[in-house]
């Protein structure tokens, strides 16, 4: 028999999503684990102590971890950087997907993991997610459309150029790069394939609110590390897991117990992690 | 003991929702003349150190959480 593929579902105080992150990817074959980060430092009794080195995929969840106090995800993001970040990057150079779903993005963000602009993990953050637009928590559905050539380990299973839907729930979702370089570094962005979700109208346009929740620029929802094993986007897939969970499962033509859209991110991932043994 | 005020606000250019909503609100209750909002955050750290030290460590904080230099910068003070 394969051995389990293992997910470390990662979570602080305030970390709210753990349960649909780790039901998604249970759902598609895998064995994930709830793992608090004092289990990581070792904090902790020690029948509850855990490596991140013996997990095959490491996921951020949605939540607002810390309270969201100081900037959304930064206070996480300190922590596992003044803990962790070099075991962090031999997870991430070893190729081993990571995902941040919402507050995990932030945490990505925060941290340096992502947009990944100058190696694998900077020192200091090379880009923010900040207040909405609309300043203030934006709750609803939202159309991506995949924008990735395949790289990410995330959306092998979905072409390019598809519309899905993941509902959004954030406040601080505008993705900004430094002003002075932004041209260039979007740019970057898109010659090495990185921006994998665009938001987009039900026309699949590029459009701005509420279509674009946020204002991000160039309508961006997720993007991928140059390797395409880091993804972070802020609206949530596992919460579409199923299509009686999408808004108009009532009113749609599709089979209501079939697959939601968020299928595909979980099941892309733990393919990967397969294929590779 | 120092008591060190941390200013962390946003470079300038950058868009401030928060600030130009807030500007919408007071014009809403009848304020005139408004030039503009800012949002700005203040922290004030009590620290046993001497004052030089105080600001250093305070600059490393800033670096290390309290300011996300894409889209912030700040200021350390000393009470």
């Amino acid at each position: 028999m394969s051995r389990d593929v293992r997910v470390c579902v990662l979570r602080i105080e305030g970390t709210n999503c753990e349960e649909e992150t780790a039901r998604a990817f249970r759902e598609v074959g895998a064995s994930p684990e709830k793992v608090h980060l004092k289990q990581l430092l070792h904090q902790c009794p020690k029948d509850m102590a855990r490596d991140l080195s013996s997990y095959d995929i490491l996921a951020l969840p949605g939540g607002f971890s810390a309270g969201d106090y100081v900037r959304a995800g930064a206070i996480f993001a300190a922590r596992l950087r003044s803990a962790l970040s070099k075991e962090l990057e031999e997870f991430v150079r070893s190729g081993r997907p990571v995902i941040g779903i919402c507050n995990g993005f932030q945490i990505l963000v925060e941290l340096g993991l992502l947009p990944s602009l100058e190696g694998v993990m900077s020192v200091q953050p090379e880009a923010a997610l900040y207040v909405n637009d609309s300043a203030r928590f934006e709750c609803i559905p939202t159309l991506l459309k995949h924008e990735n050539e395949g790289s990410c380990l995330f959306t092998r299973t979905l072409p390019k150029g598809k519309v899905v839907m993941f509902p959004c729930a954030h406040a601080e979702g505008k993705l900004m790069l430094p002003q002075e370089r932004e041209p260039a570094l979007l740019k970057r962005l898109e010659d090495r394939g990185q921006v994998v979700f665009r938001y987009v109208d039900p026309q699949g346009r590029y459009a701005g609110y509420p279509w674009s929740p946020n204002g991000s620029i160039s309508s961006i929802a997720g993007v991928c590390n140059p390797a395409g094993n880091v993804l972070g986007l802020m609206p949530h897939p596992e919460r579409v897991f199923h299509r009686y969970t999408h808004p108009d499962w009532t009113r749609s033509a599709l089979d209501p117990s079939g697959d939601g859209d968020g299928r595909a991110i979980f099941q892309s991932s733990v393919e990967h992690v397969r294929s590779q043994r | 003991m120092v008591v060190a005020e941390i200013r962390i606000e946003l470079k300038p250019g950058v868009a401030d929702p928060e600030g130009q909503n807030t500007r919408k609100a007071l014009e809403l209750l009848g304020f005139k003349g408004i030039k503009g909002v800012r949002t700005v955050k203040v922290f004030e750290v009590e620290l046993d150190s001497p004052p030089e030290a105080a600001v250093k460590e305070c600059e490393e904080m800033c670096r290390k959480l309290l300011a996300n230099p894409v889209i912030q910068r700040f200021k350390v003070t000393l009470k």
